[in-house]
C-alpha cells in the first residue's frame, strides 16, 4: 500500500464535519500559508512539487497558476471544477462527499496564492446532495472563522460559493465552465483569450479540478520538494483512481503514480483482479474519452517494458500504442464484453452531450452514433468500418474544445486495436444479443 | 507584421485575423466562410470551414499550431506562415467539413428560396464531394413565422450563429437564439414569439442559407431571373442605400447591398425593406456589382463542357457510369 495524502482519513466517523476534520489535521495548510508564507511561496511550493492537473489534461498546476495575468485594480477568481461527468470518473465526489473540508481548505490555500478574494466551486447538476454536503461544510468554515472576513486575524479575506450546473457534461471545459457560471449557454469560448487572461466575467481566473486544489493541501503541509519525491519523473504525487468495470473491488483509489497497471488490476490492494476469474481484455485508463488499449499493450508497452501508472508511461507510443492518464477513470473489460457495444455506448453519450456549436462535432458524433447503431442491428458493412474511421479523423482537431477529440479517440482506438471484431460483427449480419435496458436504450437513441 | 499566407507575403496591421489578412491579399487564397461575418463582433469560429494550417507560429516562436485554426478568429503573429489552399490536408479537412454541414441538410435547393445566392451551395459546389455518404434519415422541423415577415425553415439551418449576433448587437432586445444542444440545437424564438423590431429584417440577410426567409418573396422569382440594381432613398432609421431587385419594372425584393465576400455593407431598416416597393419610391443608382456572389453569377457554368468532364471524372471516380455509357 501506498501513501495516501487526500483520502488517508476517508474510513473516519464524521470526517465530513469541521470538527472531526480539524481534529485531525484539518486546515494546517491554511493556518501554515497564511501566518508563515507570502502568496509568491505558496505558487513557488506548488511549483515545486510538479503537481499536474488532475482533471484530465495533466498540465502542470504551477506553471497554469503562474499564467494569471494580475492587473492593478481586477479581481481574480480561482473556479473549482467539480462537473466531474467523464464517464468512468468518480473520484471528485467520493472526495467531496466524504472530505469536503479537504476541498474547502486547498480554495483558501489556493486562492490565497492567487489572490483571489472570491471563489467558486462548480459542481455537477447530478451531484446535488453533493453539493449540499460541501455547502454545509462552508457554512461550518465560515461559522469557525476559516471564511471571511481577515481569516486568521490576516489580511487576507475569502469568499467561496457553490454553483451547481445544469448536468452538461460540456461544462466540464473550462470555458464552457465560465460560461455557464456566469448564467449562459454552456457553450466553450473560443481560445484564446485564455481564462488566465479574460475568464469569468473578463477577469483573470484559474479553474482547477477538485483533486488538483484538494492537493495544494498536503503540498504546502510536506512541502513542495518532499511531495515531488512521490512518483515517478514528471508524475509527482498520488493521484485518485476510480476503478470500474468487471474487477473483484471496484472504487475509489489513492495510488502513488508510478505502480505498475499489472500491480494496480491484480493487487488485492486494489481492484483484486478480474471477477469470475475471467481474463483481460481490454481496459479504458483514464475516462470513456482516451483511447482504449487491449490486454497486451496496457500492461507492457510496445517496447516490453511494464507500463506504470504515470503519465508518460501510460502515453508510451503515443496513440498508436498508449493512451492516456487523463482523469483517472479506470474501466476494465474482461474477455466476454463487446467493444463494439462499448464503443456504441460511449459515442451515444458524447452525441447526447455535444453542445452543437461547431459543425464537426454537432453532425459528426451523431453519424457515428448512427453508424455503431447498424453495427448492433446486424446491418453493418465491412464499409462502414472505413467510413467510421474516416468521420472520427475528420472530427479530431477540427473543434473548438477538446469534446471533439474525446469523441474521436475512442472510436478510433477502438478500430486501431480491434477492427477484427467490427469485421465479424459485419461479415455476420448478426443482431448482438443485448439485455432489455440496453435494447430499450437503443430505440430510444 | 508580415504574415505569408499560401506563400504570398502581406504587410497587416496589429490584431488582423488570419482571415482578415487573406481577404487583403485576394480571393484566391481566402478560406471561405460561414459562420463569420466582418459587421458583427464575436462571430465566427463556429462552422470550422475557414480552418487554416499556421505552419510557422512567429518569428519568436517559429513552432507550427499542433492543430488547425480556425483563422476567422486568430489573429495573425509577426512572421506567421500559414497555408490554406497549399495544404492537401486543409483541403481534407474541409471537404469534411462540408460533408457534415451537409448531412443534415435537406438538399431542397430546387424548392428553396436562396438557391443562387446561397453560401452552402457555394461551399459545396466548390469544397463538397460528389455523392453523400449519409444515408440516416435528415433532421427535420416544421417550419415556423417569426414575426409576419420572416419564415423559419429550421431544417435548412447550418447554426452559424449570425441571425442570433445580429440581433444582439444591432437591434434593441434579442428574442431569439438557440434552444437544445448538440444535434438538436435549433434556433427558435422564446415560445414561438414574433421577432418584431425596425431592423428584425436584417437576420433573412445575414443568413448564409435559406433557412430564414423573406416572406414577401418567398416563392416569387427564381434570384436569377431577377435583377440588382443598387438605389436610395431618404430614411429617417436607416442609411437608405439598399439594393432592389427587379423583374422588369417590379421591385420583387430589397435587401441590403452587399460587399464582395456576401456581407451586407450597411444594415437597413424593416420600412426600406418590406413597404417601399415600388420603383419610385426609390433613386436608381445603376446596377449592382455582383463580385463572388453566387456560382450562377460568377459564371462558373459558363464553361460548361469543362464542368462536364469535371464531373464525369469524379463520377468514374466513384465507379458511377453515366447512362449512356451503360453497357
Amino acid at each position: 500500500m501506498g501513501k495516501k495524502l487526500l483520502i488517508h482519513n476517508d474510513h473516519l466517523p464524521n470526517i465530513h464535519t469541521l470538527e472531526v476534520y480539524r481534529a485531525n489535521g484539518g486546515y494546517a495548510s491554511v493556518e501554515k500559508a497564511l501566518k508563515t508564507m507570502s502568496p509568491d511561496q505558496v505558487t513557488d511550493e506548488v511549483k515545486k512539487s510538479g503537481l499536474r492537473g488532475r482533471g484530465g489534461a495533466g498540465f502542470p498546476t504551477g506553471m497554469k497558476w503562474s499564467f494569471l495575468a494580475k492587473p492593478e485594480g481586477v479581481p481574480r477568481y480561482l473556479v473549482c471544477n467539480a462537473d466531474e461527468s467523464e464517464p468512468g470518473t468518480f473520484k471528485d465526489r467520493y472526495l467531496m462527499e466524504k472530505i469536503p473540508h479537504a476541498l474547502i481548505e486547498g480554495m483558501i490555500t489556493s486562492s490565497y496564492a492567487l489572490g483571489a478574494k472570491v471563489s467558486y466551486i462548480y459542481i455537477r447538476g447530478e451531484y446535488f446532495y453533493v453539493a449540499r454536503i460541501v455547502e454545509a461544510a462552508i457554512a461550518e468554515a465560515y461559522a469557525a472563522g476559516w471564511l471571511g472576513k481577515n481569516i486568521l486575524g490576516t489580511e487576507f479575506s475569502h469568499d467561496c460559493y457553490v454553483q451547481v450546473g445544469g448536468g452538461a457534461y460540456i461544462c466540464g471545459e473550462e470555458t464552457a465552465l465560465l460560461e455557464s457560471l456566469e448564467g449562459k449557454r454552456g457553450n466553450p469560448r473560443i481560445k484564446p483569450p485564455f481564462p488566465a487572461v479574460a475568464g469569468l466575467w473578463g477577469c483573470p481566473t484559474v479553474v482547477n479540478n477538485v483533486e488538483t486544489i484538494a492537493a495544494v493541501c498536503p503540498i504546502v503541509n510536506m512541502g513542495g520538494e518532499e511531495y515531488a519525491k512521490i512518483g515517478i519523473g514528471k508524475s509527482t504525487g498520488t493521484k485518485l483512481i476510480s476503478a470500474s468495470g468487471h474487477i473483484n473491488k471496484p472504487g475509489v483509489y489513492e495510488i502513488e503514480l508510478g505502480i505498475p497497471v499489472e500491480e494496480f488490476i491484480y493487487s488485492d490492494a486494489y481492484c483484486g483482479g478480474i471477477r469470475n476469474g475471467k481474463k483481460l481484455k481490454a481496459v479504458v485508463a483514464g475516462g470513456s474519452s482516451v483511447p482504449i488499449l487491449p490486454a497486451d499493450l496496457i500492461l507492457t508497452t510496445a517496447k516490453g517494458e511494464p507500463r506504470l501508472m504515470t503519465y508518460e508511461s501510460l502515453a508510451d507510443g503515443g496513440f498508436q500504442t498508449g493512451t492516456m492518464l487523463g482523469s483517472g477513470g479506470f474501466i476494465v473489460m474482461d474477455e466476454d464484453t463487446s467493444i463494439v457495444k462499448n464503443l456504441f455506448t460511449f459515442t451515444r453519450f458524447y452525441h447526447h452531450e455535444s453542445c452543437g456549436q461547431c459543425s464537426p462535432c454537432r453532425e459528426g458524433t451523431g453519424w457515428m452514433e448512427k453508424i455503431l447503431k447498424k453495427f448492433l442491428n446486424g446491418t453493418a458493412t465491412e464499409s462502414d468500418v472505413d467510413l467510421l474511421w474516416d468521420i472520427q479523423s475528420k472530427i479530431e482537431g477540427k473543434t473548438i474544445c477538446p469534446l471533439g477529440e474525446a469523441a474521436a479517440w475512442p472510436v478510433a482506438a477502438a478500430i486501431r486495436h480491434f477492427k477484427h471484431e467490427f469485421l465479424e460483427i459485419a461479415r455476420s449480419k448478426k443482431f448482438i444479443d443485448i439485455s432489455h435496458y440496453e435494447r430499450l436504450n437503443l430505440i430510444r437513441a | 507584421m508580415k504574415v505569408t499566407i499560401d506563400g504570398i507575403e502581406i504587410d497587416v496591421p496589429k490584431g488582423t485575423t488570419i482571415l482578415q489578412a487573406a481577404r487583403m491579399i485576394g480571393p484566391e487564397v481566402a478560406p471561405p466562410t460561414m459562420c463569420y461575418y466582418s459587421k458583427l463582433k464575436t462571430s465566427g469560429g463556429y462552422c470550422r470551414t475557414c480552418i487554416v494550417k499556421v505552419t510557422k507560429g512567429s518569428t519568436q516562436n517559429p513552432n507550427p499550431m499542433p492543430k488547425p485554426v480556425a483563422s476567422c478568429r486568430t489573429e495573425v503573429m509577426d512572421g506567421m506562415e500559414v497555408q490554406n489552399v497549399t495544404s492537401p490536408e486543409i483541403l481534407e479537412a474541409r471537404k469534411g467539413v462540408v460533408e457534415f454541414l451537409l448531412i443534415n441538410h435537406p438538399l431542397d435547393c430546387p424548392v428553396c428560396d436562396q438557391a443562387g445566392e446561397c453560401k452552402l451551395q457555394d461551399l459545396g459546389y466548390e469544397h463538397g464531394a460528389v455523392k453523400t455518404r449519409y444515408e440516416f434519415k435528415r433532421r427535420e422541423y416544421e417550419m415556423i413565422d417569426i414575426g409576419d415577415k420572416i419564415k423559419l425553415h429550421m431544417t435548412r439551418c447550418i447554426l452559424c450563429y449570425r441571425c442570433v449576433k445580429t440581433a444582439e448587437q444591432i437591434t434593441n432586445g434579442r428574442v431569439h437564439g438557440v434552444v437544445h444542444r448538440g444535434d438538436a440545437a435549433e434556433i427558435s424564438t422564446y415560445i414561438e414569439q414574433a421577432i418584431d423590431n425596425d431592423f428584425s429584417g436584417n437576420v433573412i440577410d445575414v443568413c448564409p442559407v435559406g433557412a430564414l426567409t423573406d416572406r414577401t418573396f418567398r416563392f416569387k422569382s427564381r434570384v436569377w431571373f431577377t435583377k440588382p440594381v443598387d438605389a436610395h432613398r431618404k430614411c429617417t432609421t436607416c442609411s437608405g442605400k439598399v439594393r432592389l431587385w427587379l423583374k422588369g419594372e417590379e421591385v420583387l425584393r430589397v435587401t441590403a447591398r452587399k460587399d464582395q465576400w456576401d456581407e451586407v455593407e450597411e444594415f437597413i431598416c424593416n420600412t426600406c425593406r418590406y413597404d417601399k416597393k415600388k420603383t419610385s419610391d426609390w433613386v436608381i443608382e445603376g446596377p449592382s456589382p455582383i463580385h463572388r456572389q453566387s456560382v450562377i453569377s460568377q459564371n462558373h457554368y459558363s464553361n460548361l463542357n469543362e464542368l462536364k468532364v469535371q464531373v464525369l471524372k469524379q463520377q468514374k471516380a466513384l465507379g458511377f457510369m453515366p447512362i449512356d455509357k451503360r453497357p
